[in-house]
C-alpha cells in the first residue's frame, strides 16, 4: 500500500494497460484490456475451480467406476446407481429420512424466521431480540448435544420425560433418541432450534429495504390490515431475500441434519431411524472406502438439493418486473 | 388502548408482540443459558437427579480439569484450542481476502465472461459441501498435504456464499466515487485498498463471523483430512468426549462445550449492526 501515492503521467502508462501499444491477437487485446480484472478474480478461482467445480465433475465420473483407493477407478456403467436403488434398503430409507426431514424443517424454519423477522421489525427496541434468535444458528451441534441429551435422556429425569408425566400426558419415561419414531422428529426439533439464525437476518435487513412508498399506496388502495399488506405488498417486495433464504435453507436442510444426527443418534443410528443422505455417504466414503459407490451416492444429493435450487430460482424470479 | 412506561408510550397492540417475543426469545435462549450453567458446576451438581437447571455454587474446577488435568494426555486438549483457533484464523484471513479480491471485478468492472462467472458462483451457493468431499479428498491426498494444516485451510478458501454477499454490497459503491480516484492517478490495487475495502466494512465484518463460525463448528474437515489424534480440532474432541462418556470426564466435557459455544456469539454480538447492513443486500434478483 506504500505505491499509493504513486501519481503523475509515468504511473498512467504502467498502471492503465489500455493506454499500451496495441496487441496483436485477440487473446492478447483482451488480456491487455481486462488482465487487471481477471488478474483479482484468478486467485479465487483457482481454489474455486480445484475444490469445488472440478470436484463435481470427478464425482460424476467417479460414480460411474469401481474404487477403492488401493487399485486404480474401473469403470463399472451404472451398476452403483442400480445397486443403490434396488438393492441398498438402507440407502432408500435415508432418502427417505432425509427428505421427510428437509420438506418439514425447511418450511418450517423459512416461515418462522420470515414471521420472526416481520414481527421484529413492528418494535423499536430489536437487537437483543435478533440476538436472541441469532445465536442458536452460531453453535455447534456437536457441543449442543449437551443439552439436547439431558433433555430428552430416556429416564424420569430427563426434562422432556419430566414434564409430560408431571402434566400426565405419559405415565413412563420415553427413550426420546433411541426409540425409531421419535430419534427423527428430535433431531428435527434440534434444527429447528439451530436453522433460524441466518435467514431470520436476511429477512429482518430485507424488510427495512421495501420501499415505504408501497405502503402509503396500499393504503390509498385500500389494504388495511397489517397482515394483507404483509401479503400483498411485503412479500412480493422480498422475493430476492426469499430466494437467497430458500437456497441457504436447502444446503442447510441437507448437509447440518447429518451432524445432529451423528451427535445425537450415533452412526449408524439404532434401526437407521435417523440414517441420513450424508451419514450414509461417509459411511462408504471414510469407513468402508467404496468411493466410486459413495460418489454416486453424492452424486444423487446434488442432483435433489441443486434441483430444489434451481426450482426455487425459478419460482422467485424477479427477472420480468 | 396505549400504555405508558414512564415516558415511553405503546400501544397495547405492541406490547402483546414484545411480551410474546420476549417468551420466546427467553426460551429459545434456555439451551445456551443451560451451558454456561452447566459448565458452572461443581461435580456434585453434575451428578445431582433431578438434573439443576440453573448452578447454585459456581466454580471453575471443570475448565481447571480440561486444561490442566488433561495434559499429561496423549494430546493435551489446549492443543485442539490451538488446533480450531489456528485453522480459524487462516481460514477467515484467506477466505476474507480471495472473496473481497473477485468481489471487486465482478461488481464494478465490465469484462468478457463477468455474467457467466456470476451465474457459476450462483449455482455454487446451492452446492452442498459434502458432495465434493472424494474428489476433494483424493485432491488433498495427492498434494500429500493429508493431516496438515494445509488440508484444513486451504481446500476451504473459495466459498461461494462469501464472494456473493461481497460483491452485492460493493454493488453499492458509486461509480464516480471510482471513477475520481483513477483520475488521481490511482491503480486498480490502490484503488480496492484505500477506496473498496474501508467502503465495505460492514461486509467483510460479516464474512469474518460467517467464515469464523463455519470453520470453527466444521466437523467435516477434520474428521475427513486428519488422521492423528494431535491435528483434531475441538468438534472432534468432544465428540470424542461424547462417545466415550466416562463419569470422570462429565466436568471437563461440560467446560469444552462452553469454549465451544462462547467465541462465535461474542464474535456476532460484536458485529450484529454490520451483519444486518451486509444482509440488506443479499436478494438474488435472477
Amino acid at each position: 500500500m506504500a505505491e499509493a501515492k504513486s501519481s503523475g503521467p509515468g504511473a498512467e502508462v504502467t498502471t492503465q494497460p489500455r493506454a499500451v501499444a496495441e496487441p496483436k491477437t485477440g487473446l492478447q487485446r483482451l488480456l491487455a484490456q481486462y488482465g487487471v480484472s481477471y488478474a483479482f478474480l484468478l486467485p479465487y478461482m483457482i481454489f474455486f475451480f480445484a475444490f469445488l467445480i472440478i470436484p463435481v465433475g470427478v464425482a460424476i465420473w467417479l460414480s460411474f467406476t469401481y474404487f477403492n483407493m488401493l487399485e486404480p477407478p474401473r469403470v463399472i456403467g451404472w451398476s452403483n446407481y442400480r445397486l443403490l436403488f434396488l438393492e441398498d434398503d438402507i440407502f432408500v430409507l435415508s432418502i427417505r429420512n432425509t427428505l421427510f426431514f428437509a420438506f418439514i424443517t425447511g418450511p418450517v424454519s423459512l416461515t418462522a424466521s420470515f414471521l420472526l423477522a416481520w414481527f421484529i421489525n413492528q418494535i423499536r427496541v430489536r437487537t437483543i431480540y435478533a440476538l436472541a434468535f441469532y445465536a442458536p444458528s452460531l453453535t455447534s451441534a456437536i457441543a449442543m448435544a449437551v443439552v439436547w441429551r439431558i433433555v430428552f435422556s430416556g429416564d424420569r429425569y430427563g426434562y422432556m420425560n419430566y414434564f409430560l408425566m408431571r402434566m400426565g400426558f405419559i405415565q413412563e419415561p420415553f427413550l426420546w433418541l433411541i426409540d425409531q419414531r421419535t430419534m427423527l422428529p428430535v433431531v428435527m426439533f434440534v434444527m429447528l432450534w439451530m436453522s433460524m439464525g441466518n435467514n431470520f437476518l436476511v429477512f429482518l435487513a430485507g424488510l427495512q429495504t421495501v420501499n415505504t412508498e408501497l405502503y402509503e399506496a396500499g393504503k390509498v388502495d385500500g389494504i388495511a390490515h397489517p397482515l394483507q399488506e404483509m401479503w400483498y405488498i411485503t412479500l412480493p417486495s422480498m422475493k430476492p431475500q426469499m430466494l437467497f433464504g430458500v437456497i441457504n435453507a436447502v444446503v442447510l436442510m441437507f448437509s447440518a441434519g447429518f451432524e445432529i444426527s451423528l451427535s445425537l443418534a450415533g452412526l449408524p443410528s439404532p434401526l437407521y431411524a435417523a440414517h441420513m443422505i450424508l451419514s450414509h455417504l461417509y459411511d462408504y466414503a471414510f469407513i468402508r472406502f467404496e468411493m466410486g459407490y459413495a460418489a454416486a451416492i453424492a452424486v444423487i444429493l446434488f442432483i435433489i438439493t441443486f434441483g430444489i435450487g434451481q426450482g426455487a430460482l425459478r419460482l422467485l424470479s424477479t427477472k420480468d418486473e | 388502548m396505549i400504555i405508558r412506561v414512564g415516558k415511553f408510550k405503546i400501544t397495547s397492540g405492541e406490547f402483546t408482540t414484545i411480551a410474546a417475543l420476549t417468551i420466546l426469545a427467553a426460551f429459545m435462549s434456555l439451551p445456551l443459558i443451560f451451558v454456561v450453567s452447566h459448565a458452572l458446576k461443581p461435580i456434585d451438581e453434575l451428578f445431582l437427579f433431578p438434573p439443576r437447571f440453573i448452578v447454585r455454587n459456581p466454580t471453575l474446577r471443570n475448565f481447571q480439569d480440561l486444561l490442566i488435568a488433561t495434559y499429561s494426555l496423549n494430546v493435551p486438549f489446549i492443543r485442539y484450542i490451538f488446533n480450531s483457533v489456528f485453522v480459524a484464523f487462516c481460514t477467515v484471513l484467506g477466505g476474507v481476502l480471495l472473496a473481497s479480491l473477485a468481489a471487486y471485478p465482478l461488481a464494478k468492472h465490465n469484462f468478457p465472461g463477468r455474467h457467466a462467472m456470476f451465474i457459476v458462483v450462483i449455482a455454487a451457493l446451492m452446492f452442498t459441501p459434502q458432495v465434493t468431499a472424494i474428489p476433494r479428498y483424493l485432491v488433498v491426498y495427492q498434494l500429500g498435504i493429508i493431516d496438515t494444516y494445509f488440508a484444513l485451510v486451504l481446500p476451504n478458501l473459495a466459498i461461494p456464499y462469501a464472494l456473493f454477499l461481497m460483491k452485492q454490497f460493493m454493488e453499492q459503491i458509486p461509480a464516480a466515487l471510482i471513477e475520481s480516484a483513477k483520475i488521481d492517478g490511482a491503480t486498480e490495487w490502490t484503488v480496492f485498498w484505500r477506496v473498496v475495502m474501508p467502503l465495505v466494512t460492514p461486509a467483510w465484518a460479516t464474512l469474518v463471523i460467517i467464515i469464523f463460525v463455519g470453520t470453527w463448528n466444521d466437523i467435516w474437515a477434520p474428521l475427513v483430512f486428519t488422521r492423528t489424534e494431535s491435528m483434531r480440532t475441538l468438534p472432534i474432541a468432544l465428540q470424542t468426549l461424547i462417545s466415550q462418556g466416562s463419569v470422570a470426564r462429565q466436568g471437563a466435557y461440560a467446560a469444552a462445550t462452553f469454549i465451544m459455544i462462547t467465541p462465535p456469539v461474542v464474535l456476532f454480538t460484536l458485529v450484529q449492526r454490520r451483519v444486518i447492513a451486509t444482509m440488506a443486500h443479499s436478494g438474488i434478483k435472477a
